[in-house]
C-alpha cells in the first residue's frame, strides 16, 4: 500500500449541464492534514462526497488507501469517517445510541461498542449528556457528536466537510484542537473550508477549488506569501474619496492597491510599514476614511490574488443550484 | 511500515458474525425507539382508526347492508387492514426524513449492507403495524366485533393482513425515496390510499357499486385482503381469497423492494 491516503485523477461530476467538478487532480499524503478550500459550491462537499463512496464520478477515478471509490466501496467504507455540514445523527435517539448504531453499522465486534462510545463521549465533553436523545441537544454538541460518530470505528482516514461551518468560536477552537489530536495519533484528515484561517491552521497543505476546478495546491505558508500577510481596508462614504485615495496610494505604498466602489483594500507583507505610510499619505492629504481596519487576509483575498476574481457565489452557486436541481434535499 | 499496514488491513476488513442481520436489527431499533421517544406519533397515528371504527359502527353503519353478517364484523375486517394501509404511510415519512436530515449519508458511507436501511425499516413498521391490529382488535371488541369461526383463524387472518401491510411499506419506501420530502410524501400518498382503501370491500359492499367500479373493487388487494380476513374469521370459502391476497402482496413486495433499493443506492 501507498502512502497516499486519497488520490483523485480527473474527477468529473455533472449534475445536468451544470458541471460541479470539471477534472479535479489531488494527491492526499498520510497522516497530515488536507486543506480543500474554496467558496460554496466550488465543489469541495461533491469531491468529499465522490471519495466517501457516496457518489459515483461521471469520469476520472479515486482511491482511498488504494482501494478504487465505485468498485472497492465496501473497502473504503471500511477505512474512512464522514463528518458533513449537516449533523447525521438520529435525532431521537441518545448521544450513546447512536454512536452504538453508527458502531454496529460500522462493522465494529460488539464487545468493543459500548466501551468506544464511553471513551468518545468523555473525549468530546459529552458524557452529561449521553443519555438524553440529540434533540435536547444544542448545535454545537450536536456538531461535536457527529464528529464523534465519524470516528467510532477508528478510520485512517477521516473526511470533514467544513466542520466548523456554523459553530461558536468555543466550539470551533475545541474542534481545531481534536483535529489536531487526531492528526498526531495517525489519522489522514482531508478538510474543507472556506475559512482560509482555518485551513491556515490546520492544514499541511492546502487545495484551493474554484468552479469544479483546482486553481492552486501549495502550502499555507506559500499561499499566504503570495498574497501578503495583512490586508488594509478602509471604507468611505459617498464623496469620492475612494478614487482619491487610491489614486494617492498606489506606488506610494509598498503593496498591493485595489479599489471597489468605496472600498480601498491594501494587500502588503509589512502590515506595520504599510499602515504607517496610508495613514500619513491620507493625512497629508486630509483625506479621511469613514473606517478602517486591518486583518488577515481572507478567502476572498486569496481568490483576488490567485483568479484576478473575487469568490463571491453565495447566490446561484454550483452547489446551491445543485440542491434545487436535485429537488431541495441536502 | 508494511506491518503496521497489514494490521490496520485485517481489522477494516475483519469480518462480523451474521453482519447482515445484525446491520437489519440495528436500523429496526432505531426506527422502533423512534415510537418509545415521540410517542405522539404512536398516539396519533391510532386516533384516527378509532374514529373511524365508532364513525363506521354508530353513524355509517346503520345504512349499510352488509346481508346476515352485522355490519361491525364486516366492518372491523376493513378496519385492520386500512390501519396498516394507513400505517405504510410512515414508512414514506421515514425514509424521506433520514434523507433530508443527511443520516442517509452517513449510511452509505458506512461498510453496512446496503438493503438494512429498507429492510430495517419495513419490519420496523410492520412491528408497528402489529402493535396497531392488536389495539384496534381490543376497539372493535369492545364495540361489538365477535369471531364466527374459531379463535385460531385469527393468526392466519392477522399474518394476511401484515403481511399485505408489508407489502405496502416498500410501495411508500419506494415513494419516499422518489419524492424525497415528507411532506410531499404525504401530499403524494393520499390520492393513492383514498381510492385503494375506499373503492374497495373494506366498508361497504361491492354490489352497490356501478358495474364498471366492481371487477376493480372486488379483485384489488385492500378488497381480497379484508375478503381472505372476513372469510377466515366469519366463515365461508377461504381459499380462493387468501391465495389473492397472499399473490397481490407477495408480488408488490417483488416489484417494488428491487426498485426501492435501487433508488436508495442512488439516493443521496
Amino acid at each position: 500500500m501507498s502512502d497516499v491516503a486519497v488520490r483523485a485523477e480527473g474527477l468529473v461530476k455533472r449534475y445536468g449541464k451544470l458541471e460541479a467538478l470539471a477534472g479535479i487532480d489531488l494527491e492526499v499524503p498520510r497522516g497530515a492534514v488536507f486543506g480543500l478550500l474554496g467558496p460554496n459550491g466550488a465543489g469541495k462537499t461533491t469531491a468529499v462526497r465522490i471519495f466517501a463512496t457516496i457518489l459515483k464520478p461521471d469520469a476520472g477515478h479515486a482511491t482511498v488507501l488504494g482501494y478504487d471509490v465505485v468498485h472497492q466501496a465496501q473497502a473504503v467504507r471500511r477505512r474512512i469517517g464522514l463528518a458533513g455540514q449537516y449533523a447525521a445523527v438520529d435525532a431521537n435517539l441518545t448521544g450513546r445510541e447512536n454512536l452504538r448504531m453508527v458502531g454496529i453499522l460500522g462493522q465494529l465486534p460488539t464487545p468493543e461498542l459500548m466501551p468506544r462510545a464511553a471513551e468518545l463521549l468523555a473525549r468530546f465533553d459529552l458524557t452529561d449528556a449521553a443519555d438524553r436523545p440529540l434533540r435536547t441537544y444544542s448545535g454545537g454538541m450536536r456538531r461535536r457528536l457527529d464528529i464523534a460518530a465519524s470516528l467510532v470505528t477508528r478510520p485512517p482516514v477521516l473526511f470533514l466537510d467544513e466542520p466548523t461551518t456554523g459553530l461558536d468560536l468555543t466550539s470551533r477552537n475545541a474542534l481545531w484542537e481534536t483535529i489536531e489530536q487526531l492528526v498526531q495519533d495517525g489519522t489522514t484528515v482531508l478538510l474543507t473550508t472556506q475559512y482560509l484561517e482555518e485551513a491556515d491552521r490546520l492544514a499541511e497543505r492546502i487545495v484551493v477549488v474554484d468552479g469544479g476546478k483546482v486553481i492552486a495546491n501549495d502550502t499555507p505558508s506559500n499561499l499566504k506569501s503570495q498574497l501578503g500577510s495583512t490586508v488594509v481596508e478602509m471604507h468611505f462614504g459617498a464623496g469620492g474619496g475612494s478614487s482619491r485615495a487610491s489614486a494617492l496610494l498606489t506606488g506610494k505604498v509598498d503593496g498591493q492597491v485595489e479599489r471597489d466602489d468605496g472600498t480601498v483594500r491594501i494587500t502588503s507583507n509589512d502590515g506595520a510599514r504599510i499602515l504607517i505610510d496610508v495613514l500619513r499619505t491620507l493625512d497629508t492629504n486630509a483625506i479621511e476614511p469613514e473606517t478602517l481596519a486591518v486583518r488577515e487576509p481572507s478567502l476572498d483575498d486569496v481568490f483576488l490574488a490567485l483568479t484576478g476574481h473575487r469568490a463571491e457565489a453565495d447566490d446561484g452557486s454550483t452547489e446551491e443550484r445543485v440542491k434545487s436541481e436535485r429537488g431541495g434535499s441536502a | 511500515m508494511s506491518a503496521a499496514v497489514t494490521i490496520e488491513h485485517d481489522l477494516a476488513d475483519r469480518h462480523i458474525p451474521m453482519a447482515r442481520v445484525r446491520d437489519t436489527v440495528a436500523v429496526i431499533n432505531r426506527n422502533l425507539l423512534q415510537y418509545l421517544r415521540v410517542p405522539q406519533l404512536l398516539v396519533f397515528s391510532t386516533i384516527q382508526p378509532i374514529i373511524f371504527v365508532l364513525m363506521f359502527r354508530f353513524v355509517f353503519g346503520g345504512s349499510i347492508n352488509t346481508g346476515k353478517i352485522p355490519y361491525v364484523d364486516y366492518l372491523m375486517a376493513g378496519i385492520f387492514v386500512q390501519v396498516v394501509v394507513f400505517g405504510s404511510l410512515a414508512t414514506a415519512i421515514g425514509l424521506a426524513t433520514d434523507l433530508k436530515s443527511g443520516l442517509m449519508e452517513r449510511f452509505h458511507a458506512l461498510p453496512m449492507w446496503t438493503p438494512a436501511v429498507l429492510v430495517g425499516r419495513t419490519l420496523a413498521d410492520l412491528f408497528r403495524n402489529f402493535f396497531v391490529v392488536i389495539l384496534m382488535m381490543v376497539v372493535g371488541f369492545l364495540v361489538g366485533w365477535r369471531i364466527h369461526t374459531t379463535l385460531w383463524s385469527l393468526i392466519p387472518g392477522i399474518l394476511l393482513v401484515l403481511l399485505f401491510g408489508y407489502a405496502m411499506s416498500w410501495i411508500f419506501a419506494t415513494v419516499g425515496l422518489a419524492v424525497k420530502d415528507p411532506e410531499t410524501a404525504q401530499a403524494a400518498a393520499f390520492p393513492v390510499l383514498a381510492p385503494l382503501v375506499f373503492a374497495s370491500a373494506a366498508f361497504v359492499v361491492v354490489d352497490n357499486m356501478p358495474g364498471w367500479l366492481q371487477p376493480w373493487a372486488r379483485n384489488q388487494p385492500v378488497s381480497v385482503t379484508a375478503g381472505a380476513f372476513r372469510a377466515l374469521t366469519l366463515g365461508g370459502p377461504t381459499s380462493d381469497l387468501v391465495l389473492k391476497a397472499v399473490v397481490w402482496s407477495v408480488a408488490i413486495i417483488a416489484i417494488f423492494a428491487p426498485i426501492a433499493v435501487r433508488l436508495y443506492r442512488k439516493a443521496v
